[in-house]
């Protein structure tokens, strides 16, 4: 029902918080044992236990963890679902300041520019309406098209709340479809009845994705989060009538949970590959043992059928851009062998990114994946039958995802998309590349490997550079790499969609946005830098506020062809310099260097530098930029 | 469960629900006598109640209680007919 039942049980989990509590170690550990603690199943109770501790602890928690501003506005009481929504957040290593609005405040408090929403500035706005706030009550007998023209005036009032809200906090905005729980006047025939309430209310619902999707504003999709669990278990009517409350406090670590899957993806922290065990996960039986024939899959058998629709629905998220992987204690030749041979299988080799069949551990498995793939460990969920596997895995690299994967293999794929791991907050055709990307990169590596240097590798790749402003069509993509981008990071400045808009319009910054094709394919769009012009002594100099790449294109001296086309706009501006900021993280450790290697010269800077910050500066004209003769550059000038 | 059981369970609640290690429930105890005794935290009382015993109260039954004393007995009452 409402239960987390991917998670593993709550288990010790009071005495577990007690002796936190008692021994409050150092906040590297605080924040990991915290997190841990909220990847338990725990009820309301143990939520708000945690959820305090937290909150007292917060301003002792490490700068490396990330943080989010949320602002709750709703038609109900929303303040009991806070901590839900605060240890939902934690459970992806996401931190949370929130403020909730009054009771019955929050169309003023959008209205009102000096509300306390506004000073709050918050970062991201969840708007929780029920329908009765939006819609107006009916006469049964209104014509069909004054019930429609009712509901398309209470999208227009929507959508223009969403306008101001967006022009004056720069916030993401999520919508919760519209919450309602009134019972039917007609059973079957409701929805035909034009004015009933349910009839309102779901072509409201069913109109506000579109909507949503032109304002980029995103959804908390109640109603489809609901479907599994049943929408009459998140609410109980006494306590609306006694409180106001439209969903019951023993639901909010179900509904804190999906929030914060949300709040997550903004900041760039879902997940991004399934590693994935074979026997009994993929297929039943063991192929080691049992051989190509042996093993259960397909052929008619029910259990052989559920393997297979798993194997279908891993296969439709490689087509939303989630990676797969391989972690199995097999020998390699008899697993590659399977996929390439058993008829009735739907993944195939070349659908994994990754493959490790090996009789190594496998903690040392998935960390080879995330390696191999360039990515950290908290971007993969290790996915296997095996609870001893499982118990390891959890012990051994605690920033990896490890569902509670059910008995029955049909039960499988349900369980990983209630998890809600891959929760996204925009689908690109990069995201539907990706595998292909990824496989590419592969024979990359053969080529690299093959190439006596680097030069002759680099070249042989025949690259196109193709640089541009950032153009509307490039938003969500633009926005997804800023907020997940890690490791090739010089700053790691996040911004939401509306704030990288609002720069797109600044006249005193330049944003570039470089794409790269070779000869194996289109990398998508890869780099990004944002420059702000700022006044300089006597001149102009461009500040680089942000520079990042994906790790996919990495070791191509793609920086030195985006430097190149920044040195280009500078002295078309009469810009006499550039200058550039690092600013260490756990993860940027890569790109400590970058500013030296292109020429950059250090800045001292007054006082002590925060955090280690370390400031460059390249003058231009005179000096020489390291060349570019590897690659094609197309610049773009608006 | 008898009435001791009950009041015992229903310390653990409060204690929880207010973060109040020194409270000891009492029959007359009531909204007056706990300063954070307030809408929202009754309603989690209520709440972790039907959780921990397994019942479900109506909203008539929750204006009816003015007192720690009512509540145990109601409890108990829906835990028999349970």
């Amino acid at each position: 029902m409402l239960a987390l039942h991917w998670l593993p049980p709550a288990g010790d989990f009071d005495t577990a918080l007690a002796e936190l509590r008692r021994d409050e170690p150092a906040a590297d550990m605080l924040f990991d044992s915290l997190t841990g603690l909220a990847n338990r199943q725990i009820d309301f109770m143990q939520t708000r236990r945690l959820d305090r501790y937290l909150t007292e602890v917060m301003p002792k928690l490490p700068a490396r963890a990330p943080r989010l501003r949320l602002a709750l506005l709703g038609s109900s009481t929303l303040d009991h679902l806070v901590p839900g929504i605060r240890v939902g957040a934690l459970r992806r290593g996401l931190l949370l300041e929130v403020d909730v609005a009054p009771y019955g405040q929050w169309r003023q408090q959008i209205l009102d520019p000096g509300s306390a929403l506004y000073a709050f500035k918050p970062e991201a706005v969840l708007l929780a309406l029920d329908h009765a706030s939006l819609l107006p009550e009916l006469p049964l007998e209104t014509p069909a098209a004054d019930a429609d023209a009712a509901v398309n005036a209470a999208l227009e009032e929507l959508s223009s709340l969403w306008q101001m809200l967006r022009d004056r906090a720069r916030t993401t905005i999520i919508q919760q479809t519209l919450w309602s729980d009134e019972p039917p006047l007609f059973g079957h025939f409701e929805r035909q009845v034009a004015a009933s309430p349910t009839a309102l209310a779901t072509r409201f619902d069913s109109r506000l994705a579109d909507r949503a999707s032109e304002h980029r504003v995103l959804l908390l999709d109640l109603r489809g989060a609901a479907s599994g669990v049943g929408m009459q278990h998140l609410s109980d009517p006494k306590l609306w009538h006694h409180a106001k409350q439209a969903i019951s406090p023993a639901a909010a670590p179900w509904l804190g949970d999906q929030v914060g899957r949300i709040l997550a993806a903004i900041r760039g922290l879902s997940k991004k590959v399934a590693v994935l065990d074979l026997d009994n996960t993929l297929w039943g039986g063991v192929i080691g043992d049992d051989g190509l024939d042996g093993i259960v899959l397909g052929q008619g058998s029910g259990n052989g059928e559920a393997f297979l629709s798993f194997q279908r629905y891993l296969k439709r998220l490689t087509g939303r851009g989630i990676l797969l992987a391989v972690s199995s204690k097999n020998d390699r030749a008899i697993a590659e062998a399977a996929f390439d041979q058993h008829p009735e299988m739907i993944l195939r080799r070349g659908d994994f990114a990754a493959f490790e069949a090996n009789w190594n551990d496998k903690p040392s498995a998935v960390r080879r994946i995330a390696r191999d793939l360039d990515l950290g460990l908290d971007s993969l969920v290790f996915i296997d039958d095996n609870p001893a596997e499982r118990d390891l895995m959890r012990r051994t690299l605690p920033m990896v995802a490890v569902p509670e994967l059910p008995e029955a293999p049909e039960l499988y794929a349900r369980c990983i998309a209630d998890a809600g791991y891959f929760e996204a907050v925009s689908f690109t055709t990069d995201d539907t590349q990706r595998n292909e990307q990824y496989v590419a990169n592969r024979e990359r590596r053969q080529l690299q490997a093959s190439a006596t240097d680097m030069e002759s590798f680099l070249r042989d790749l025949q690259m196109t550079l193709t640089v541009s402003r950032f153009q509307p069509a490039d938003l969500a993509r633009v926005t997804q790499l800023i907020n997940k981008t890690n490791q090739f990071n010089l700053t790691t400045r996040r911004y939401t969609e509306a704030e990288v808009r609002a720069m797109m319009e600044d006249p005193h910054i330049l944003t570039y946005a470089g794409r790269l094709v070779d000869r194996f394919g289109d990398n998508g769009l890869t780099s990004i830098v944002i420059g702000r012009i700022v006044p300089d002594d006597s001149a102009k100099a461009i500040e680089l506020d942000t520079w990042l790449m994906s790790c996919r294109v990495l070791g191509r001296r793609v920086e030195h062809a985006m430097l190149s086309v920044v040195a280009q706009d500078a002295s078309t501006l009469g810009v006499s310099r550039l200058i550039g900021r690092y600013r260490p993280t756990p993860k940027n450790g890569l790109v400590k260097e970058h500013y030296p290697s292109l020429g950059f010269a250090p800045v001292e800077t007054d006082g002590e530098a925060e955090n280690g910050e370390t400031t460059w500066m390249l003058p231009l004209g005179s000096n020489h930029l390291p060349p570019v003769d590897h690659m094609t550059i197309v610049y773009r000038r608006d | 469960m008898n009435e001791a059981a009950i009041y015992a369970t229903l310390n653990e609640i409060f204690r929880d629900v207010f973060d109040d290690p020194s409270i000891e429930v009492s029959p007359e105890m009531s909204a007056r006598d706990v300063p954070e005794w307030d809408s929202f935290n009754h309603i989690n009382i209520i709440v972790a109640a039907e959780m921990r015993f397994g019942i479900k109260f109506r909203a008539a039954e929750i204006d009816a209680l003015r007192n720690v004393g009512d509540f145990v007995a109601l409890i108990d009452r829906k835990r028999q007919a349970a």
